[in-house]
């Protein structure tokens, strides 16, 4: 067995398992814990709207903050939407997908991926400047959140590289690109990158619980 | 066929074949080689004055798939190479003698020429262990190669069965099959793989030793450069529509109809180093894309048991859906305990309010 042959069976397969199971373990402990009581009478029973509402809302910062924090703004966006572009739009991505779930749909031309891909490790890497460079992130920055960048950034860079045919022969990259993709399934569900499943579940649950409470969103 | 080891440039003039005749066919080889123009005369030269060596080919756990091909070489055509650049004294399937004259072809072969003759083999062949699972004349395999190789110049393992086991070493394996490589470690070992190689291929390795005294320059898996330089996929005329993203769904849809990239039905061209692309089989006529098939990666280690051939190259290797399930389903179990535990706690903690 070489390394691509290692690469795309039990590193991957493994991987995976690790992920799912990690995600379900932690998305069931989470779901499954005692709330704490609530006595007061709630201002609105159907908390749909609420929990909608700030999920939305979080999506860009209150006005007074936007000045301040227009630059991780900006790098933010443009590395998730850049993230999302790359792994669900590049064909040789969708045909793992589908190979998993059987589901499908349109790719977009490579030329657009790489492009893409190559703005979006330009964010990353701004994004980490910005953290080392200034004092108050690097103070509240911690393992979790270099690791966490060095595994969503591997990936992009080694399937650049790949794409390029840079550095090594194409199977090793291909191989070294998959391996990094095994690290960030391993990785996923127990570090900070649980966010990409639970954003939208912390989100809904404070924007349910200011809904009862009839607070501002 | 035992023959004396007369000049290639002896042999051609007996033969009848004309100068102009003979730079044309060294240009052909000095093109499939991608050797600049400036070396054909020196090419002719050499050629010309080489002599003719005794060939030994072997084959052994194998299908004659190698030797088809070969039968179907255009440059040199397979009497120019037997009748002008080589002495074949032994070859199973060419030879016209059989059983005891054909087995004594071999060894006069052997002793005449010891030291200077080729081995060619195709085929993997079982080790020392499981030696009698085949055998020629009463000797295996294993032995004959080790007696062979011996007096060998050099070995050239023809096909992917000589060069990595091919076939005969897919699971479960049942001969317990190696390659020439696993057996021979004393004596420079040439690969030529491919499921069979192709025919200019194996006759430009064999030029290539004849014009340079020597073997080509290799890369990590004993191939030549020349020939497994690059991947089908860099080579292949479709490689646009990759880039483009266009892609043929299935084998008659309007994409394979357009003459699409053949990635999503399973093509490894992206990690088969060969010259297809570029050399093409029958003639120069076409390649297995070319004719609206996925490349099978043929030449390169193990490729019968990656999986599928129509699965695509992106996707893993991964075992039943069952696992993953298993994966989640275990998940959820822990994750309710570790729940129940925290809100036993809290109980505990707050009396039950």
């Amino acid at each position: 067995m070489d390394l691509l042959d290692f690469a795309r069976g039990p590193a991957l397969q493994w991987s995976l398992v690790i992920m799912v199971f990690g995600l379900a373990w932690r998305l069931t402990g989470i779901l499954l814990l005692k709330k704490k009581p609530d006595f007061s009478e709630p201002r609105y029973k159907d908390t749909f709207h609420g929990r909608m509402l700030m999920i939305m809302r979080r999506m860009w910062p209150k006005e007074e903050f936007v000045r301040n924090s227009l630059l991780d703004l900006v790098l933010g966006y443009v590395f998730h939407i850049g993230l999302f572009v790359v792994v669900f739009f590049f064909l040789p991505h969708i045909l793992f997908i589908k190979d998993l779930t059987g589901l499908s749909w349109p790719n977009l031309p490579n030329g657009v991926i790489f492009f893409v891909g190559a703005i979006t490790v330009a964010a990353l890497f701004a994004l980490l400047m910005q953290r080392i460079m200034t004092p108050v992130k690097r103070l509240l920055s911690n393992f979790d959140d270099y690791f966490s960048w060095f595994v969503t950034t591997a990936p992009l860079i080694t399937g650049l590289l790949a794409a390029a045919h840079v550095g090594a022969r194409y199977e090793t990259l291909l191989a070294i690109h998959l391996l990094t993709v095994a690290l960030l399934f391993v990785w996923l569900p127990f570090g900070k990158l649980f966010h990409t499943v639970m954003v939208f579940v912390s989100r809904g649950a404070t924007g349910g619980a200011f809904e009862r409470k009839g607070a501002a969103i | 066929m035992t023959g004396s080891l007369r000049t290639v440039g002896d042999a051609l003039a007996r033969r009848g074949v004309s100068r102009r005749a003979f730079m044309k066919f060294c240009g052909a080889l000095a093109s499939s080689m991608a050797l600049p123009p400036g070396v054909v005369p020196a090419m002719a030269e050499a050629l010309a004055k080489a002599q003719r060596p005794s060939v030994i080919w072997l084959s052994f756990q194998e299908c004659t798939g190698c030797t088809e091909s070969i039968t179907r070489a255009d440059s040199p055509t397979l009497e120019d190479l037997i009748f002008n650049l080589v002495s074949l004294d032994y070859h199973h399937t060419l030879q016209a003698v059989s059983g005891f004259a054909a087995e004594e072809a071999r060894e006069h072969a052997m002793k005449a020429h010891h030291g200077k003759y080729l081995l060619l083999v195709d085929g993997s062949l079982p080790p020392k262990e499981t030696e009698y699972y085949s055998t020629i004349a009463g000797i295996s395999n294993y032995q004959m190669l080790e007696e062979a190789a011996k007096g060998a110049a050099a070995i050239i393992a023809v096909g992917s069965c000589a060069a990595f086991g091919g076939l005969p070493v897919a699971s479960p394996n049942p001969t317990r099959a190696v390659s020439v490589r696993d057996v021979i470690k004393d004596k420079p070992v040439i690969n030529v793989p491919g499921c069979p190689p192709i025919p200019v291929v194996m006759t430009g390795v064999l030029a290539h030793y004849l014009t340079f005294g020597k073997l080509p320059d290799l890369d990590h898996l004993g191939r030549p450069k020349v020939f497994y330089g690059e991947t089908i996929h860099d080579r292949c005329y479709r490689r646009p529509f990759y880039e483009q993203g266009k892609f043929a769904k299935t084998f008659d849809d309007e994409g394979a109809r357009q003459g699409w990239c053949l990635y999503e039905l399973g093509c490894k061209g992206p990690i088969t180093y060969n010259a297809c692309a570029t050399v093409k089989w029958n003639f120069h006529t076409s390649f297995p894309i070319e004719s609206g098939h996925g490349c099978l990666g043929c030449s390169e280690p193990g490729f019968w048991d990656r999986g599928s051939f129509y699965k695509p190259l992106s996707t893993g290797e991964l075992s039943k859906a069952t696992t993953i399930a298993g994966a989640a389903a275990v998940g959820v179990a822990v994750g309710a305990a570790a729940a129940m535990m925290s809100r036993s706690r809290q109980e505990k903690v707050t009396g039950g309010k």
